[in-house]
């Protein structure tokens, strides 16, 4: 298995390809970070508008935490598309070269050779949410230092001290890195029905694409099979940045509001992979490789 | 007796209502060179890729090294190397890149200096460090070579290895064939449309249609030298024909066409019979023997029923 995850790994990160993901997400999130630099408090002095009738806010609202979670918000429903661009090219790019008759003929098990492969996709996808984290966190703090985080969320506002939010973020990152498995584990799956790669990644992007607009319309038809829906409980890193009260009304600190809603959404990511993981791995067994 | 070394005992291959292979049996002996014929279609390559576990059999049993293939896939590929059709290898990793690679999933730990030594017997030593996508056909296929034969296997096939390949490549392969099998001591099956390429190097031969097998035996009894055909093209044919009517040639003067005059002979005569037509001054403008494998699969391919085991 070591064998074959270090021999992807190693072709994953020898194709340019690969890097276009790590050039679009740098570009995205020093983009917004210099915008954010130079007119930071505009943006936020009109996001928090509806607030300041209410509140008296004192102290630097703009900083790294906070351009952090603006980042995550706008990235981490794009990143998918990113992933599904290698994901959704691991079987079938082999077809299309050709490479995967010669790669089957050597001694390595189908079941081996795909675990392989979907773990060293996984890899990419993590290191992938590593960089998003260093860029998207520590240039962030390194440019506009640290303070509490306040957010507005639909009803209330939360905010949370500097000394509380760091584990958050590790665990959210850790959270979107079963979110994203979930997109690995879709496009590895589609990627063995086909014999080029544009195929699974259109496909892959396409259910993205249609199952977060499900997600996010208040439809009932939809609201019934939402609950259902990967892209419904990706969004849910978010939940990190919630906290309890308790009886008196205070902020319970190091606390999570909903970790029940957490731990529900990992279960179902985590379904969804070993669905898609098992199924890549029984139909690709099954299938005679015409390529 | 040789060993017995891939037997394949009925196998049957569907693909929805098409039958690619139709109830196939046969057996590759130790140190053949297993000429595996057939026109574009016949299920020469279905049939390989059965031989490399890349598509299941329908029904029936292929064993290699005694062994089920089905169920001792990996011990068996571990003595197995290949080239199916072109050799596709990673364009965007180099020759070197690309050996070593191939060389781990065949459960080598290989060291730089085999590689290279790898590389150079197959004439690549000096674009090693090239990306595969600046090579040309030829030298695809010679980096193929190599990764099949890296983990030394017992048994080579090669499906097609001479296509897209020019005449000197063509030439290569060959010999490179011959050394495996009389130097290596190999075991080569080897598919190929060009009937004088396997002619020359085949020691047992199998000539299938329609997933069907034809006809099966050794080289040398199929193949027979004493029947070669001999077609002549002359400045004057008429007065070639009479000559040759009135010799000793007579008897071995089968019809031929307006264009030629044709002879069955053997081999062994084609040197007298030239010096015979210079010395009778007879213009020649060709003398062409042709192939009797040629002879025997036009035979047999347009027969169809003849089912045959030598």
């Amino acid at each position: 298995m070591w064998k074959v995850f270090s021999i992807e790994v190693y072709k994953i990160f020898k194709r340019p390809r690969t890097y276009i993901a790590f050039a679009a997400i740098s570009a995205l999130i020093l983009i917004i970070q210099l915008g954010l630099y130079v007119d930071g408090n505009a943006y936020v002095d009109f996001i928090m508008s509806g607030l300041k009738d209410s509140f008296d806010f004192q102290g630097k609202i703009l900083n790294g935490y906070l351009v952090c979670y603006i980042l995550l918000q706008l990235l981490l429903v794009h990143v998918p598309l990113l992933i599904a661009l290698v994901a959704a090219d691991l079987v079938s790019g082999e077809a299309n070269m050709g490479t995967l008759r010669l790669l089957l003929t050597k001694p390595q098990s189908k079941t081996t050779f795909m675990l392989g492969k979907f773990l060293a996709a996984s890899f990419y996808t993590l290191l992938l949410l590593i960089w998003i984290a260093f860029l998207a966190l520590a240039v962030s703090v390194w440019l506009f230092g640290t303070g509490d985080l306040i957010i507005q969320k639909n009803a209330y506002v939360v905010q949370i001290a500097q000394n509380d939010i760091l584990w958050r973020y590790g665990y959210a990152f850790l959270f979107a890195f079963v979110a994203m498995l979930a997109v690995t584990a879709l496009g590895f799956f589609l990627s063995v029905f086909s014999e080029n790669s544009i195929g699974p990644i259109v496909a892959t992007i396409s259910i993205i694409i249609f199952f977060t607009i499900m997600s996010t319309m208040g439809i009932p038809l939809f609201q019934k099979i939402q609950p259902y829906l990967f892209t419904t409980h990706m969004v849910n890193w978010k939940e990190f940045f919630d906290e309890q009260l308790d009886t008196s009304g205070n902020v319970i600190k190091g606390s999570i509001q909903n970790m029940q809603q957490v731990n529900h959404s990992i279960i179902i990511l985590s379904i969804y992979i070993i669905v898609f993981v098992w199924g890549a791995i029984t139909f690709f067994k099954q299938k005679d490789i015409l390529s | 007796m040789p060993e017995e070394i891939i037997q394949v005992n009925h196998v049957s291959k569907n693909f929805k209502d098409i039958i690619a292979v139709n109830d196939l049996s046969f057996t590759v002996l130790k140190n053949d060179v297993y000429g595996f014929l057939g026109q574009n279609g016949a299920g020469k390559s279905t049939m390989i890729r059965m031989l490399l576990t890349l598509i299941r059999p329908s029904s029936g049993e292929i064993n290699i090294f005694g062994k089920q293939l089905a169920t001792h896939r990996i011990e068996s590929l571990k003595r197995m190397g290949a080239i199916i059709e072109k050799p596709d290898v990673y364009k965007y990793l180099s020759a070197f890149q690309n050996l070593a690679l191939f060389a781990k999933l065949s459960g080598m730990r290989p060291s730089k200096s085999l590689l290279m030594d790898a590389l150079k017997q197959v004439g690549l030593q000096n674009r090693e460090h090239d990306l595969v996508k600046t090579f040309s056909q030829g030298m695809k296929q010679r980096l193929g070579i190599a990764i099949a034969l890296i983990h030394e296997p017992d048994i080579i096939i090669l499906d097609e290895p001479t296509n897209g390949l020019d005449p000197q490549g063509i030439a290569d392969m060959r010999k490179m064939i011959s050394y495996l099998q009389q130097e290596r001591k190999k075991t080569v099956l080897v598919s190929s449309h060009l009937l004088s390429e396997i002619e020359q190097i085949a020691t047992r031969i199998l000539i299938i249609d329609k997933g069907k097998k034809l006809i099966e035996g050794e080289a040398s009894t199929l193949l027979d030298p004493s029947n070669t055909m001999i077609e002549i093209k002359a400045l004057k044919l008429e007065e070639a024909l009479a000559k040759l009517r009135n010799s000793q040639w007579e008897s071995l003067l089968v019809p031929g066409d307006e264009h030629s005059i044709k002879l069955k002979m053997s081999k062994n005569l084609i040197p007298k019979l030239h010096q015979w037509l210079v010395q009778n001054n007879v213009d020649i403008i060709s003398m062409i023997p042709r192939h009797s494998l040629e002879d025997l699969f036009l035979q047999v391919t347009s027969g169809k029923n003849n089912v045959e085991s030598i």
